[in-house]
């Protein structure tokens, strides 16, 4: 297990790399820089700004010193906002990313494999049906969509909950991490029909069924299990998602998370910001991705004696 | 609506019935809990007894440094931070004493005293100084500070020349502080509208012993800007800025004119999405929106039209020519393009927001001036140019594009003057768009050929307006370059009345209009939400609104507020 964490983190060293250095020649493809504003800046003031972030330089010379900046953990300032740090923002507006997505991951674990279930349990009945089709609607409906319809509804008609804010007032959390869990919610209930149905059809369950087990306890205590494996390695690229994904749920509630930073930066042309979020988040999804192979590897022993041949 | 949920604690017969039950339960639980929820008092319920205003800001401010900000949402927290010289009237924009209490201004007009007031205090107490202006102009011309508003004090003797650099003795630039209370400026020449230009936030003091405190001088990263750390003049402090959360301002105790100040407090939300800002106006979270998504306007109209604010705004919407570019370097294209756009029509049916068709570029009524010169709507005599210029009914004219930034409003814009040049011209132009960035990038390099564009006043004169388009000028960006122009522009910067000024301004106007380098599309109007509680805030042209006066109170106490509509 050991070996196969350092293989797997030594591989994470090179597709980093290649974040770094494709990112940082890219965003510097992009038509207009920085510090490109509708009042024209004067050509002195801009060769002033320009030196003081190094934009004066040869590309190669400034990479080598963003490598080595970012090797001593030195994100930089960011363009847009002169008097914060890359890191600084970063880590402002992660707790609330996190949050949003575990509270949207609860959301889409709680419906999705009690939807999954039901649908699996009842196979080919009304209850599936009306599952597996709420499911694909859920897939297929854009969150901007949807968080603007749970607004209206439970926002301005009924006057539940708040419409915006995260931790201002009571309750607001809680339309974002449907909204953001919904889609999540749909893939996983279908995970979970498609993973409960296939181990539902071994010839164990069908012992267990003939020695008069309690339905319950062949779902609960012999299947669900191997059934939820599917969903489990499922669960890293999800995490990742919504780590990453989380922007026009942001957007539509008005949530100060990192989402909002990183669409933005890339506008503003926020070139520190830009490499500071992207890195960041590329280290998040090799770091979940591994996550999750680990787990199925606990949860799964056929996996585990691959590993023997990595 | 408990009574069809199945009860668990009874064995369960059936195969999957207990699972089934708990699927009800789950569903029961998630009813339960939106029915518990009680409708919530809002912002806007509670805030006439805390006398809290909600205010939607647009986007994250970039800086709270009054030398490093450079757009409006900073402007609009600045405003209540710190306070220039000179404040601005709520109803007429007309200077009153700020910082300081009275001025005077020599015969010749480019000499100004300022007496400052006599019990200014910085929010810790400190004395406002005269000392403390000229620190924060040195600042904002330093060189090394790279102040992008730093041009608004180049109207100063020498500071143009401090400012790029070419000398480095700042006793040699038109300001001084005489002793503590009193400020001398020195203008390089006549500026009739330098007392406007001081209400603008880049001329607001700041405390040097604070920034030093925080780092350098010419430090763009001085950490002074944080609450807690901001020491600032204006009627409010700045008590919380959590990054795109919110920003929160209480009343300065120390403030010169505490007894005026109302409010308890003021709470501005960094809001980029419009929609978004809407729904939370709507929910009772914001008195007051930044912007209003255009489809939004008529339900409130007819639904709600006493939260509905349609302001004058001091800007024009235009499109620029690249005047170098074929076939617009030929002036009778331009003009026949300028003159076959129906205005009337694309103000009522496609922007529907009070717009005014403008002819002309500066303004109406901009400080008493109204441009006389004119573009006429005349589509045979825009036919006829085009077959002078040789392209009748469009044949042959070479590929024109309009470019605009992304955003639904521009390319509705664009789509409907797309139209009106192929019915009345038969000219067939492309439609594209780019991001922000990409497109400032694009009209720099001169890489356009019709572009869309917008200017809005910094001052409440016609200069603001003008003085955009001389030749070579950093905002021209059309290549239109006119010595006659140029020439009249000068000359009124050195007029010494109204009436001279005036004069000039309105010949280079007509340059403008017979060599339309710019078709000036529409005035802007400030369209955005307020609720009506919202009081002592009026609607005047720079949307300027001196938080001192605003408070809140049942809308029945003041009818007159409805007179601004």
């Amino acid at each position: 297990m050991i070996k196969f964490i350092l293989i797997r983190l030594l591989q994470a060293v090179p597709v980093l790399f290649t974040v770094v250095l494709v990112t940082f020649f890219i965003i510097r493809q992009a038509p207009g820089g920085p510090f490109d504003s509708e009042k024209a800046v004067s050509p002195y003031v801009l060769e002033k700004l320009n030196e003081r972030y190094q934009l004066n330089d040869p590309v190669h010379v400034q990479f080598g010193n963003y490598l080595v900046d970012i090797i001593q953990g030195d994100f930089g300032p960011s363009f847009t906002y002169p008097t914060r740090s890359v890191s600084e923002m970063i880590f402002t507006g992660l707790p609330v990313t996190f949050e949003l997505a575990i509270n949207a991951l609860l959301v889409a674990l709680l419906i999705g494999i009690a939807a999954g279930l039901i649908a699996a349990i009842k196979k080919n009945t009304a209850a599936d049906y009306v599952s597996m089709s709420t499911a694909m609607i859920g897939i297929c409906m854009p969150s901007f969509l949807l968080g603007p319809i749970l607004i209206l509804v439970f926002g301005i008609y009924l006057e539940w909950l708040p419409v915006s804010g995260w931790g201002y007032s009571d309750g607001d959390k809680i339309l974002p991490s449907i909204t953001l869990g919904a889609a999540y919610a749909a893939y996983i209930a279908r995970l979970t029909r498609g993973g409960m149905l296939e181990v539902l059809g071994q010839d164990y369950v069908r012992t267990a069924r003939a020695k008069g087990l309690a339905e319950h306890v062949i779902i609960f205590k012999h299947t669900l299990k191997a059934g939820l494996l599917p969903v489990v390695s499922f669960l890293g690229p999800a995490i990742a998602g919504l780590l990453s994904g989380s922007f026009v749920i942001e957007t539509i509630f008005q949530i100060p998370g990192l989402g909002r930073f990183y669409v933005d930066a890339a506008f503003n042309r926020d070139y520190t910001m830009i490499m500071g979020t992207t890195i960041f988040f590329s280290v998040l999804i090799v770091a979940f991705n591994l996550l999750s192979d680990i787990i199925a590897v606990m949860l799964n022993p056929r996996l585990s004696y691959n590993e023997e041949q990595m | 609506m408990v009574t069809n949920v199945r009860i668990t604690c009874v064995k369960p017969r059936e195969r999957g019935d207990k699972i089934l039950s708990r699927g009800d339960w789950l569903i029961c639980l998630c009813l339960l809990f939106f029915t518990a929820c009680k409708p919530m008092i809002s912002n806007v319920d509670k805030a006439i007894d805390e006398q809290i205003l909600h205010f939607g800001n647009g986007a994250e401010p970039q800086s709270l440094d009054p030398h490093l900000a450079t757009g409006l949402p900073e402007s609009h927290i600045l405003q209540a931070l710190l306070e220039g010289l000179v404040g601005v009237h709520p109803q007429t924009l007309a200077p009153v004493p700020g910082a300081a209490k009275s001025w005077d201004v020599s015969a010749d007009l480019t000499e100004y005293t300022f007496h400052l007031q006599p019990n200014g205090r910085w929010s810790n107490g400190d004395l406002v100084r005269a000392q403390d202006f000229v620190y924060a102009w040195r600042r904002l011309l330093t060189p090394s500070v790279a102040s992008e508003y730093s041009y608004q004090l180049h109207v100063l003797k020498n500071a143009e020349a401090f400012n790029k650099g070419d000398i480095s003795d700042f006793s040699k630039v038109g300001v001084k502080a005489l002793d503590d209370l009193t400020l001398q400026v020195t203008l390089r020449a006549p500026t009739p509208y330098f007392l406007s230009m001081l209400s603008h936030s880049s001329t607001f003091p700041v405390h040097q012993g604070t920034i030093e405190t925080f780092g350098e001088m010419d430090d763009r990263g001085n950490l002074w800007t944080r609450a807690g750390n901001y020491v600032g003049n204006g009627p409010f402090v700045l008590t919380e800025w959590a990054l795109n959360r919110i920003i929160r301002v209480e009343p300065n105790a120390h403030y010169w004119d505490a007894k005026t100040v109302k409010l308890n407090e003021i709470r501005f939300y960094p809001i980029s999405n419009i929609t978004t800002e809407e729904r939370m106006f709507r929910s009772g979270t914001l008195h007051v929106t930044n912007e209003l998504p255009k489809e939004k306007i008529a339900p409130y109209k007819t639904k709600q039209p006493d939260r509905l604010r349609i302001d004058p705004y001091l800007g024009t919407y235009f499109y620029r020519f690249n005047t170098n570019k074929k076939p617009l370097d030929d002036v009778r294209v331009r003009r026949a393009l300028a003159m076959s756009i129906d205005r009337q029509q694309l103000v009522t049916a496609v922007l529907k927001g009070g717009q005014i068709p403008a002819y002309n570029y500066t303004p109406p009524n901009t400080l008493g001036y109204t441009p006389e010169a004119k573009l006429v709507f005349d589509i045979e005599k825009a036919k006829q140019l085009l077959t002078e210029a040789g392209y009748p009914n469009g044949e042959g004219l070479p590929p024109i594009e309009i470019l605009y930034n992304t955003s639904e409003s521009h390319r509705k814009v664009a789509v409907a003057i797309q139209q009106m040049w192929k019915i009345n011209l038969g000219v067939d132009v492309a439609i594209f768009n780019q991001d922000w960035k990409s497109y400032l990038s694009t009209i720099n390099n001169a890489n356009y050929s019709i572009a869309r564009a917008g200017w809005i006043g910094d001052y409440v004169d016609p200069n603001t307006f003008l003085n955009v388009f001389l030749t070579g000028g950093g905002n021209n960006r059309t290549g239109f370059a006119n010595s006659e122009y140029d020439k009249f522009i000068q000359l009124a910067s050195t007029a010494t009345n109204q009436t001279e000024r005036y004069a000039y301004f309105q010949q280079a106007e007509a340059i403008l209009v017979d060599q339309v380098p710019i078709i000036p599309i529409y005035t802007y109007t400030r369209v955005f939400l307020k609720h009506p509680s919202v009081q002592g805030w009026y609607a005047n042209v720079l949307d300027r609104h001196p938080y001192k006066h605003v408070y809140l109170a049942t809308p029945a106490t003041t009818p007159s507020e409805a007179t601004h509509d």
